[in-house]
């Protein structure tokens, strides 16, 4: 997921701040740490100084995360933080997904939600202020009690210490008188020379709970009373309910409530399988609506048109049209990307209890805000009365920051007037997304005398998320999430023209991990190897030559080419390709050894590069680009939803099948040690796989990948 | 409805449930044992992996009827406290992201270790690449069980 974009920092001022302060150095920063509004949910005899910490009379420390957790680890990163300057016994340190909140707001949005690789650079300063302040009420606490100047005691590994009397309290001990501390203005923050938390391979803390099922997903939920309902949609995107039968559904045994709601027909029943037996027996009459004999054909036929005239200017420099004109030889080329489905493992699922005096939402949800406003929409009750509570999720990649789930539950709830729980089967799942967008690119480049590119011309034609998520976020006609990745095209090429043109096609698209850069990153790195066969040149050392002014992609760019060992020689069939690509706000380069036989590419081996800044947990950035680098695979070997009159034509995985277990290839992950501006982890992984793999598969066979996924010739 | 009985994690269990109702829905919603998931319905991802008599099966797939009278061990069973050879491997791999695959995952591995102490890769190719992980911890999965079988010799994965 990309931004709901911040509304009360933009981007860029806070990624300053966050660079600033991880360059570390102790600087002294203010305070304005939230607490909860709903203070009296503290047990008593706590210490529990803002939304983030609570200390108990026994020395155990929670610490209250109000990010979902959707495997990137931030239930282990965040309290790692707090950790670190609260100066934790990191064996006493537990971690409690907290309520939705307005002290939860992700800084970078200005709402609570989890996306676009944000949490780390969005947490990273005041999750560590909201330790020391902690730790600042703690030394308070202490030299009151003792009767001493503050500034002879010291905090460490979840005591105060006072040398010259050598006293020492527990933070146990302390939580009580701690708690009437005032809560300090500045506190001075670690340099980060002194940490011993952050940069850490700290065990996951919640890998016990995921290894014996007991880890609750939304799935899992068990409300008292609750029911199960499995919901009939329109095959076809944007259909609705002309009319239904439901005299069978509610024949099967177990079904006791059908109802109409938004999304089309609830089957409401005692459990799963006995609401989507009645769910199959139901019969419906749908309204096809305007969509009905859209195609993957038609789509292409569209947008085949619509790039023969030109779009909105999303990067202009030189005249590349001038130069593409005059030049002898043109490089030209089209790139099509089709619809993917999310395909998290746990299908969408929601549980909601609707009151005429609340609603309690139990939701694998990224985006806590957005779901506490809908269901207040829904149901007429006032936000504050609606209460979130984020299970786990089982994956998100932005799938999860729709609401389509949160809908259906609190409108099934509102129905049956009890609690319910709505599942996906996965055909519902797979049907029913919002997809990564579908686009069709026309490039065209040159090359100078001396064999280098000189013009670079990029037309991206395409739906936008943005419209129909946060249009707001249209600026001068762009959608950024449509262009990123192509628009900021980095490379030292001195006439650039990329531009974008609208359309929507009836196909809903969402945020898929790493967005359009997922998609443009596989263009951009695909052509540039086209204009370096075509020039003569080896595509590692052009794209050395055209980012010699940009030293963090330079960085990696050398790193996984050394690591990998480019230019030595490799097994008899075998190729290396190369890319490499910047992200929210992290810089990573992917190279794949690859062969092909009989048509069929193999993966061997996958080195990655990443500079993502300052480093929480570095198992769990390895974690992160393993992860990225398979989910892009997986989607470059195989991942097509195509449409026939108006529906999805695949329905589960045998027909939208990930990379399985024996065809993984080995990955090996490096990370550059860094101090620079901090950028995220959970997608920027993804965007160079699919190029990396295709220009490899370029260097092996002579065949080059312009549509995805990946068909070879045999 | 007609009634069934079965021994789930050493529990004798009697339940009643439409006869084709698929072994996974009676363990998680009648029997509230959530640790086994849903994930696909026709055996496609290996989530809701658990033993039948000590041989994996997909519960999404396998009717009550053909577990009626049968021993059924489920992620919850596999040890009393989570300190099974595989899951302390686990611990130590630091192998779930998300986790939602990772009870179908052990339990496939439980099987394979149980048949095969010291799998070799390419065993554990054949036993494990029908459980899905849409977040790519394969290479956990593969270092974690040859950990659990104590084989240092590892040949796949990652580092």
């Amino acid at each position: 997921m990309t931004a709901p974009a911040p509304t009360n920092v933009s981007r860029r001022d806070f990624l300053r701040v966050g660079a600033v302060a991880a360059a570390g150095s102790g600087l002294v920063l203010g305070v304005s740490l939230p607490r909860r509004t709903d203070r009296g949910a503290t047990p008593p005899d706590t210490f529990a100084p803002n939304a983030f910490i609570r200390v108990g009379t026994d020395g155990a420390v929670t610490v209250m995360v109000g990010y979902s957790e959707m495997g990137q680890g931030i239930m282990t990163a965040i309290p790692m933080l707090i950790a670190e300057e609260l100066e934790l016994d990191w064996t006493t340190v537990h971690f409690e997904g907290a309520h939705a909140d307005r002290a939860y707001a992700n800084p970078m949005f200005g709402q609570q939600g989890t996306g676009g690789s944000t949490t780390i650079r969005a947490s990273f300063t005041p999750m560590r202020q909201a330790g020391a302040a902690a730790r600042e009420m703690l030394i308070g606490a202490a030299a009151a009690a003792w009767g001493v100047d503050r500034a002879g005691c010291r905090a460490e590994n979840g005591a105060v210490l006072h040398a010259a009397t050598s006293r020492r309290m527990t933070y146990g001990e302390l939580a009580t008188a701690a708690a009437s501390q005032p809560v300090p203005q500045n506190v001075t923050l670690k340099d980060a020379s002194a940490w011993r938390v952050i940069g850490r391979r700290v065990k996951r803390l919640d890998t016990p709970l995921k290894v014996t099922g007991r880890a609750e997903f939304g799935i899992d939920v068990k409300v008292p009373g609750m029911l199960v309902a499995v919901v009939a949609r329109c095959p076809v995107f944007g259909g609705t309910v002309a009319s239904f039968n439901a005299t069978r559904a509610r024949a099967v045994p177990g079904v006791r409530h059908v109802a109409q709601v938004t999304n089309g027909v609830a089957v409401i029943a005692d459990g799963y399988w006995a609401a989507k037996k009645g769910r199959d027996a139901l019969s419906v009459t749908w309204d096809e609506g305007p969509n009905a004999n859209v195609s993957s054909a038609s789509i292409t036929q569209l947008y085949t048109e619509l790039a023969r005239a030109p779009g909105v200017m999303a990067r202009h420099e030189g005249d590349a049209a001038a130069v593409l004109a005059a030049a002898s030889r043109k490089i030209e080329a089209v790139y099509e990307i089709p619809y993917l489905a999310h395909a998290t493992m746990e299908p969408m699922n929601c549980t909601a209890h609707v009151r005429s005096d609340g609603c309690d939402i139990w939701a694998p949800t990224q985006f806590q805000t957005a779901s506490q406003g809908k269901a207040a929409e829904l149901t007429g009750l006032r936000p504050e009365t609606i209460k979130v509570h984020t299970t786990m999720l089982g994956g998100g990649f932005g799938r999860r920051a729709e609401l389509d789930f949160i809908i259906d539950a609190v409108e099934a709830s509102k129905a049956a007037g009890v609690p319910v729980k709505v599942i996906y089967s996965r055909e519902d799942d797979i049907q029913h997304d919002m997809y990564r967008p579908a686009t069709y690119n026309v490039l065209a480049g040159t090359l100078g005398p001396d064999g280098y590119p000189s013009a670079w011309t990029h037309r991206v034609v395409g739906p936008s998320i943005m419209a129909r998520m946060f249009p707001q976020f249209i600026r001068n006609g762009i959608d950024n999430s449509s262009v990123e990745g192509a628009a900021d095209l980095p490379y030292a090429i001195p006439n650039i023209h990329v531009d974008w043109v609208h359309r929507e096609s009836g196909v809903p698209v969402g945020f898929w991990r790493s967005v359009g850069n997922s998609q443009n990153a596989f263009i951009k790195e695909s052509f540039l190897d086209e204009l370096a066969a075509a020039g003569g040149k080896d595509p590692y050392e052009l794209r050395r030559r055209l980012l010699a002014g940009q030293p963090r992609l330079l960085g990696v760019l050398e790193l996984a080419a050394t690591r990998a060992g480019w230019g030595t020689s490799l097994p008899a069939g075998h190729a290396r390709g190369i890319a490499v690509h910047e992200s929210f706000g992290s810089y990573v380069a992917e190279v794949a050894e690859v062969s092909v036989t009989g048509g069929v590419p193999t993966v061997h081996r996958v080195v990655c590069a990443v500079d993502c800044g300052p480093v929480v947990n570095p198992d769990t950035v390895e974690a992160q680009m393993e992860s990225a680098i398979v989910y892009g695979l997986s989607a470059a070997l195989r991942g097509e939803i195509t449409i026939d009159r108006g529906r999805v034509t695949q329905s589960n995985f045998h027909d939208y099948e990930p990379l399985r277990l024996s065809e993984m290839p080995r990955v090996e992950v490096h990370i550059v040690p860094s101090t620079a501006a901090q950028g995220g982890v959970g997608e920027p992984g993804t965007p160079p796989i699919a190029p990396a793999v295709c220009n490899a598969i370029f260097a092996a066979t002579g065949q080059r990948v312009r549509r995805l996924p990946i068909r070879l010739n045999a | 409805m007609p009634a069934y009985s079965l021994t789930v994690n050493g529990q004798r269990r009697s339940i009643t449930a439409a006869a084709d109702t698929p072994l996974l829905w009676v363990i998680r919603d009648s029997l509230g044992l959530t640790g086994t998931k849903f994930g696909c319905g026709m055996a496609q991802c290996g989530a809701c992996t658990v033993h039948l008599d000590g041989q994996p099966v997909r519960s999404c797939s396998t009717p009550i009827t053909a577990a009626a009278g049968k021993r059924v061990t489920t992620i919850e069973g596999l040890s009393p406290d989570g300190s099974h050879a595989l899951q302390r491997a686990w611990v130590e791999e630091d192998v779930p992201q998300c986790g939602y695959c990772q009870s179908g995952q052990l339990m496939s591995a439980a099987a394979l270790l149980a048949a095969k102490p010291h799998p070799t890769d390419a065993d554990i190719d054949t036993a494990m690449s029908g459980n899905i992980c849409r977040c790519g911890t394969y290479n956990r999965v593969r270092r974690a069980i040859h950990r659990a079988a104590g084989d240092t010799a590892v040949s796949g994965g990652a580092r």
